[in-house]
């Protein structure tokens, strides 16, 4: 525990270092602009992974309504895009001219006003993080404060979610139903959709990963992470030292729902749209098997396991698209049963050594985390 | 919005939509009442639930098929051996998911969210593998169509009064199952206090298959009485999990008679506000005030008085 304080240890470092350089180096010179632009929209859903090993791997607070976040950060970054692209030339043929088109098709004639604060740039910006995490902050307070944990709060964040999703479906005049908000063009008159701007803005995405992570990170070493993994483990024990357990746990997830929002933000600038399929149920349910799949305390576990089962579906459903669903379905199971520390518990225990040697660490550095056990058959019954 | 229809009008939209009402009351109770067992006693979180439901479905699709062509001189009572098959063939996937599965995550509620919810993506696939993705419908016997003409503005379908009916038959099923007869004695011992009832000779980890078991079984019934009043497709469970454990929820989780109360409460608030408002703003007004309601009352509405 002798480096327990330091911000990063030898081996974060390395961990650090290999994450940039696979994403900022590695990858932009081995793959093609439309890969790498898939690339960089994987990359978006490793923030969502990274709030959540904050808020699940190490608060132990469940959100099912991850997408609820990612979407309303994409949402308000679309509405600026797509005002933007809804010039009074652009939209002539319009019966009301400077309306989104998806507008004129349900018949509305005037812009709503939720709308209108979306024509400038600086409110759009703010709002991408400030709408989400308010509502963040309403929810957890909300529930947080009545002591509602567990299981009640993923169920009840899952019910947001469909809520959401519903609604954004209802409502087609404004939000442009089903299929979301699309036909997207320019930033502030910048072309988003050539091939010059896809590279400009894959590596603000990569920067602003790196930037979450260590943000994540920093959260980690300091005295709220600490109090977040005893909350976890025991929450009595932490309320009756005298911490009010429900703003940690509310700070936790606003600070998650905000890395979703920027994800989502991202998201809508590199892939050109935003639709409620990225909000629902199935997407939030899918964003915690990547954090799982990494690892769910482990913040670069979170990236690698976005980017493995991302490429895992996409290669997948091209060539066998039965297979793909069978293959996620077995990949919930065995992440849960078999390797519940996911890639990162696999790096610890069988790379780690060697890496260790190789840098110099000795063995009383190492992290002082309890890896979940798999099956622990004699602990398998509720001891109570 | 009524001042559109007269008083004799709107009394008729509510009774009509009261009726459509007490059939997704219907659906809704067999679902819950299968969680409430799972989730409300267990503590399990079983989300592939609705998947289980569809599985009764197609058995009875599967059985309509089979009595249609070999033997239609049973037809009109096919239904009834349906529900059986349906009870059977969930209950037995239910009692091998418990073995292989679930037993292994007692320990980790969460977990086994994430673990059932794989497995509801297989079930998925397997069933548009094996019956295709177009939904399925099953042909009723002639005695369950038709619909009774009340008044001029009122009517009664036939088929909706047998689900009604049958829902009733598994409600109270259940209730003697819990309270009155051994086995519901000991799921009860064993939720209560897990040590103890294994101290006084209760094989508890028997008495956890066959809990798990009765409840995914009475979800394939649910499923076998949905296709009654819909048609069946891969991805028909899914579309009620959500509501269904919010159901529980609202109900208390504990509690089966809560669980009924939030069903009818739920189901009636939205086919009313239906008819005014259109179907998925009737939803999102319903499923927020249940979310709403939660938020102030956490326990649900029936909640039993314990330390925790």
């Amino acid at each position: 525990m002798t480096q327990g304080k330091s911000f990063l240890t030898r081996q974060e470092l390395l961990g650090l270092a290999v994450v940039s350089l696979l994403i900022l180096v590695v990858l932009p010179m081995s793959v093609d602009i439309f890969r790498l632009n898939l690339v960089g929209k994987y990359l978006t859903y490793a923030f969502v992974a990274i709030g959540l090993v904050l808020c699940w791997g190490m608060g132990g607070i469940l959100s099912l309504g991850q997408g609820v976040f990612f979407g309303l950060g994409g949402y308000c970054m679309a509405m600026f895009l797509k005002l933007e692209a809804s010039t009074p030339e652009n939209t002539a043929i319009q019966s009301t001219p400077g309306i989104p088109d998806f507008m004129d098709w349900n018949q509305i004639t005037a812009l709503p006003w939720f709308w209108e604060p979306f024509r400038s740039f600086p409110f759009t910006l703010v709002a991408i993080v400030a709408v989400p995490v308010i509502f963040a902050f309403i929810i957890g307070a909300a529930m947080f404060k009545r002591r509602v944990g567990g299981v009640y709060f993923a169920i009840i964040t899952q019910a947001i979610a469909a809520i959401l999703t519903i609604l954004i479906i209802g409502q087609q005049g404004y939000t442009g139903g089903v299929n979301g908000i699309t036909d997207l063009r320019t930033m502030n008159g910048w072309d988003i959709r050539t091939d010059d701007a896809k590279y400009i803005l894959y590596f603000v995405n990569a920067g602003l990963l790196i930037a979450v992570i260590l943000a994540a990170q920093g959260v980690r070493k300091s005295k709220l992470g600490r109090l977040l993994v005893a909350l976890r483990d025991k929450e009595d024990r932490v309320r009756f030292s005298g911490y009010d357990v429900a703003n940690f746990k509310i700070f936790a997830f606003c600070l998650a729902a905000a890395f979703s929002a920027i994800g989502g933000a991202m998201f809508t600038l590199q892939v050109g749209f935003m639709s409620p399929t990225l909000v629902g149920i199935v997407p939030s349910i899918e964003m915690v098997i990547y954090t799982a799949v990494g690892g769910r305390l482990s913040i670069f576990g979170a990236v690698y396991g976005t980017l493995l089962v991302n490429w895992a579906k996409t290669t997948f459903s091209e060539t066998f698209p039965e297979l793909w669903l069978f293959g996620l379905g077995a990949l919930f199971i065995a992440v849960v049963l078999v390797f519940p520390n996911g890639l990162a518990g696999l790096y610890r225990s069988y790379l780690q050594p060697f890496v260790d040697r190789l840098i110099g660490v000795k063995k009383a550095d190492e992290e002082d985390e309890t890896p979940i056990d798999a099956m622990p058959e004699a602990a398998a019954r509720p001891a109570e | 919005m009524f001042a559109d229809y007269s008083w004799s009008e709107l009394g008729s939209i509510f009774a009509m939509q009261g009726f459509a009402g007490l059939i997704l009351f219907s659906v809704f109770v067999l679902m819950a009442l299968g969680l409430a067992i799972i989730f409300g006693q267990m503590g399990v979180i079983n989300m592939a639930h609705g998947e289980f439901m569809i599985l009764g479905a197609y058995v009875t699709y599967l059985c309509s098929h089979f009595v249609q062509n070999y033997a239609p001189a049973l037809f009109p009572v096919y239904f009834f051996v349906a529900m059986v098959l349906a009870f059977l063939a969930s209950g037995a996937l239910g009692a091998l998911v418990e073995w292989a599965l679930i037993r292994h995550l007692y320990k980790r509620p969460l977990d086994t969210l994430l673990a059932t919810w794989g497995l509801s993506l297989i079930l998925q696939q397997a069933y548009r593998s094996i019956f295709g993705a177009r939904e399925v419908g099953v042909e009723l016997p002639q005695w369950l169509l038709g619909s009774f003409q009340l008044t001029d503005l009122i009517e009664i379908p036939i088929n909706g009064l047998f689900v009604m009916a049958l829902t009733l038959l598994i409600a109270v099923g259940v209730y003697f199952l819990m309270f009155r007869s051994r086995l519901g004695m000991q799921t009860r011992a064993v939720v209560q206090n897990r040590v103890m009832a294994g101290a006084v000779g209760i094989n508890t980890e028997r008495v956890d298959r066959a809990t798990f078991a009765i409840g995914c079984g009475i979800a394939g019934v649910a499923g076998s009485a949905f296709t009654m009043i819909g048609s069946t497709g891969p991805t028909a469970g899914q579309l009620y999990i959500v509501d269904t454990f919010l159901i529980v929820v609202f109900g208390g989780a504990a509690s089966l008679l809560g669980t009924i109360a939030s069903a009818f409460t739920i189901s009636q608030a939205q086919s009313t506000m239906e008819f005014f408002l259109s179907g998925s703003m009737a939803k999102v007004l319903t499923l927020l005030t249940v979310v709403g309601i939660l938020m102030l009352r956490p326990e649900g509405l029936f909640s039993l008085k314990i330390r925790r």
